[in-house]
């Protein structure tokens, strides 16, 4: 009995030495086989945007957006989606599918939102991203423009008597957002005064406010766009305050994948083109009339002049159809977030004409 | 030769297919991340991470590395599941003996506890001691003293902190006692089955506990004072309290839910290892003149422990797995803080969720290996 396992057992041991030469063995193999593939990866081929192909095979613009923040991207109660972000992606919708409509919306968190693009998950990120360079250049990203020039503020609460960042005190706790530049520009600015604070950081935006609205933190920050729009979920919105100051830039903008320049170009020009639209004085309604206007410019931008969307791979009325379908930048911001009461005055967001810091290369 | 190729045949298929599935999704991942230009590698660890973390038990600040505060998130993972584990281990052999009494109102009692607690989901049971306690509890400037002291508030439960002088002094005089301890049981073990003499080892274990530690005060130059929470004003509504150690409400709702939930599941595994030894033993035990105390201790426990062990084993490990749900209530654990705001921070998703899986498990296999070695100690032992 005792022999027959001893047996046993060393036979066990024969074979555990035997599998793991063989593992070796296999391992070296799957090594080779997997440098050997390498060697064939996919490159994209030159002078045709994969994406553009895909999207146009599929029949929707697949856009990440934001889990609801009134004015940039928030589902109403039917599902429709509104905002300035939504609109990018419509007007993408319009150049390439040639219906505003044919979108497919994604709500992601902040933390989910780079993952989905940089997977294929989704082929524009419009969720109010700010642009930083080590988003721009590390993570295989390419920000095509800014939709939204937004900075970082803090709100308090009215009785608190605090009227400016200069009166934060030590053992100030802070509610804010995971996974966004707020914490590092948080930092930067507590750091920099030598006050000591308590980061409380949500995954979500609506936490944020659960937490805040409860008196877990003396200020809530994160964008100044976002303040005014989350204030409005609060049980008592009078009685807290955005503060004046604004501790840092945060350029609002679209994101695409990088190593498709077409697809890239596409979403830019979309943008730019709302913009530019809006600097020409064409909207939605009278589109149609200024295809016959005497300003070559006006001619190019609704499609009746030049082969501008041949260089994208589109037909000649991109540009038209998003004026027609989307509007222009002044419209969507209007009624996005003017009319909504979010922020009635556009600030930088206005026009270089016109005293704001938008300005877009001319589209020719 | 036949019997050989038998026996080996479905093993290299397994091997083979194991291999090739890996090979698959490395090459797979490796082809997408160079399409998308995006690189793998671990030297972002060692660059500055530029975030704060709200609570840590070692010193750190944003001007630390992403190691670091992986470390961070690491150990408040490890707190959150330790105090956890304890609070559910005495919670949870509390209601399972409670299960058992023969008195009606404590049996329907514990049974209402634990059927109520196991069937409402974890992460709803975190939002309601987070949302609903912060909404219940005062503001720091209202909060009432407990126990003189202590403020339990929305912002916290402040404590007072101690401050210890010659610490290391009297941390050798703990260690001496419980070395002394160990040494007397051996003793007290040896002379009882030599001589079958009885000595109270209980009494002389506390008396060493207390004596030593003691004695260190009185001589070895050790001191303790405590530092009491103070009132202070941040604005003209906002108060906090200063001084002291400050227990996020974070942590506290986050090892109540963790606690009252698994207690459940421990108070069953208690019941069914006590209900899986037979009466008999009981009888025999107690027909050989033992006393009630004496076959719960010596008959009964040595038994049922055996049954109990590995399925509260297994929820050991789900306590510790579950408490990766504290990101939803902004406490900064592993999830939070590194699969969280680094991942965010530094766009490593790869490397960030691979060390992120192997920290769970590595923390997993410790549990289950620190547990299996406790089973192996009390199983039976056949000669």
């Amino acid at each position: 009995m005792n022999n027959l396992l001893t047996n046993k057992y060393n036979r066990g041991i024969k074979m555990f030495k035997y599998s793991k030469k063989l593992f070796a063995f296999f391992a070296v193999l799957s090594m080779i086989f997997v440098v050997a593939c390498d060697q064939q990866g996919g490159k994209q081929s030159k002078g045709k945007s994969k994406t553009l192909e895909n999207t146009k095979k599929r029949g929707f613009v697949r856009c990440g957006v934001s889990q609801g923040l009134p004015g940039f991207s928030n589902a109403d109660a039917s599902g429709n989606w509104t905002g300035i972000d939504v609109d990018v992606c419509r007007a993408v919708a319009a150049a390439t599918l040639g219906d505003a409509t044919k979108v497919k919306f994604t709500p992601l968190s902040a933390k989910e939102r780079f993952t989905a693009l940089t997977s294929g998950e989704i082929d524009i990120l419009a969720r109010n991203t700010t642009w930083t360079l080590s988003r721009d250049a590390d993570i295989g990203l390419t920000f095509v423009g800014v939709n939204f020039y937004d900075g970082q503020g803090f709100m308090v609460r009215k009785g608190s008597g605090i009227a400016s960042t200069s009166e934060f005190s030590n053992g100030t706790s802070v509610c804010t957002n995971l996974g966004t530049t707020t914490e590092l520009n948080m930092r930067d600015f507590f750091d920099s005064r030598g006050i000591s604070y308590e980061p409380v950081v949500f995954e979500k935006a609506d936490e944020v406010v659960a937490a805040y609205d409860a008196g877990r933190c003396d200020t809530y920050t994160t964008d100044k766009s976002g303040l005014a729009a989350q204030r409005t979920k609060l049980s008592a919105p009078d009685d807290h305050v955005v503060l004046p100051e604004t501790i840092s830039k945060e350029p609002l903008g679209p994101v695409v994948r990088q190593g498709d320049s077409i697809w890239e170009d596409i979403v830019r020009w979309s943008l730019n083109t709302m913009i530019e639209a809006e600097e020409y004085g064409v909207n939605s309604t009278n589109a149609d009339m200024m295809k016959t206007s005497n300003n070559p410019a006006i001619k190019r931008l609704v499609g009746a002049e030049g082969e501008l969307g041949a260089a994208f791979g589109l037909d000649n009325d991109w540009n038209y159809r998003i004026i027609t379908q989307v509007g222009n930048y002044g419209e969507s911001y209007k009624r996005n977030i003017a009319d909504t009461g979010i922020l009635p005055d556009r600030g930088p967001n206005e026009l270089w004409t016109k005293g704001g810091i938008l300005y877009v290369p001319p589209a020719r | 030769m036949n019997n050989i190729i038998k026996r080996f045949i479905p093993q290299i298929l397994a091997i083979l297919f194991v291999v090739l599935i890996f090979g698959f999704l490395t090459l797979n991942a490796q082809t997408n991340m160079d399409n998308r230009g995006i690189d793998f590698g671990f030297g972002f660890l060692s660059q500055e991470s530029s975030f704060d973390v709200q609570f840590s038990l070692i010193e750190y600040s944003g001007s630390d590395s992403y190691a670091r505060a992986f470390l961070v998130g690491l150990l408040n993972t490890l707190l959150v599941s330790f105090i956890s584990i304890i609070i559910c281990t005495i919670l949870g052999v509390i209601i399972g003996v409670a299960r058992l009494s023969s008195n009606y109102l404590i049996k329907n009692s514990a049974a209402w506890y634990v059927e109520f607690f196991r069937n409402i989901p974890l992460l709803l049971q975190i939002f309601f001691w987070y949302y609903a306690a912060l909404r219940a509890l005062p503001m720091p400037e209202k909060a009432n003293a407990w126990f003189g002291v202590t403020y339990m508030t929305v912002k916290g439960y402040y404590i007072p902190a101690m401050v210890w002088e010659n610490l290391n002094v009297f941390l050798y005089c703990g260690f001496a006692a419980i070395i002394s301890i160990i040494v007397l049981r051996n003793y007290a073990n040896k002379l009882r089955d030599t001589q079958g003499k009885q000595i109270p080892v209980l009494f002389y274990s506390v008396a060493l506990l207390i004596v030593l530690p003691l004695l260190s005060f009185l001589f070895g130059g050790v001191s303790l004072e405590f530092e009491i929470p103070e009132l202070k004003k941040l604005s003209k509504i906002s108060y906090i309290y200063e001084g002291g150690i400050s227990l996020p409400p974070e942590l506290i709702a986050l090892v109540l839910a963790l606690s009252l939930y698994t207690s459940t599941f421990v108070a069953e595994c208690v019941r069914a290892g006590i209900e899986g030894v037979s009466k008999g033993q009981k009888e025999a035990a107690a027909s050989v003149g033992l006393t009630p105390n004496q076959v719960l201790k010596l008959v009964i426990m040595p038994q049922a422990l055996r049954i109990i062990i590995p399925p509260t084993t297994n929820q050991y490990l789900n306590l510790t797995k579950n408490s990766s749900l504290a990101a939803a209530i902004a406490y900064p654990d592993l999830v939070l803080v590194f699969a969280g705001t680094a991942l965010m921070q530094t766009g490593k998703a790869i490397e960030i969720v691979s060390i992120t899986m192997l920290t769970y498990l590595t923390i997993s296999l410790t549990i289950a290996a620190i547990m299996n070695w406790y089973n192996k100690k009390i199983e039976i032992k056949e000669k």
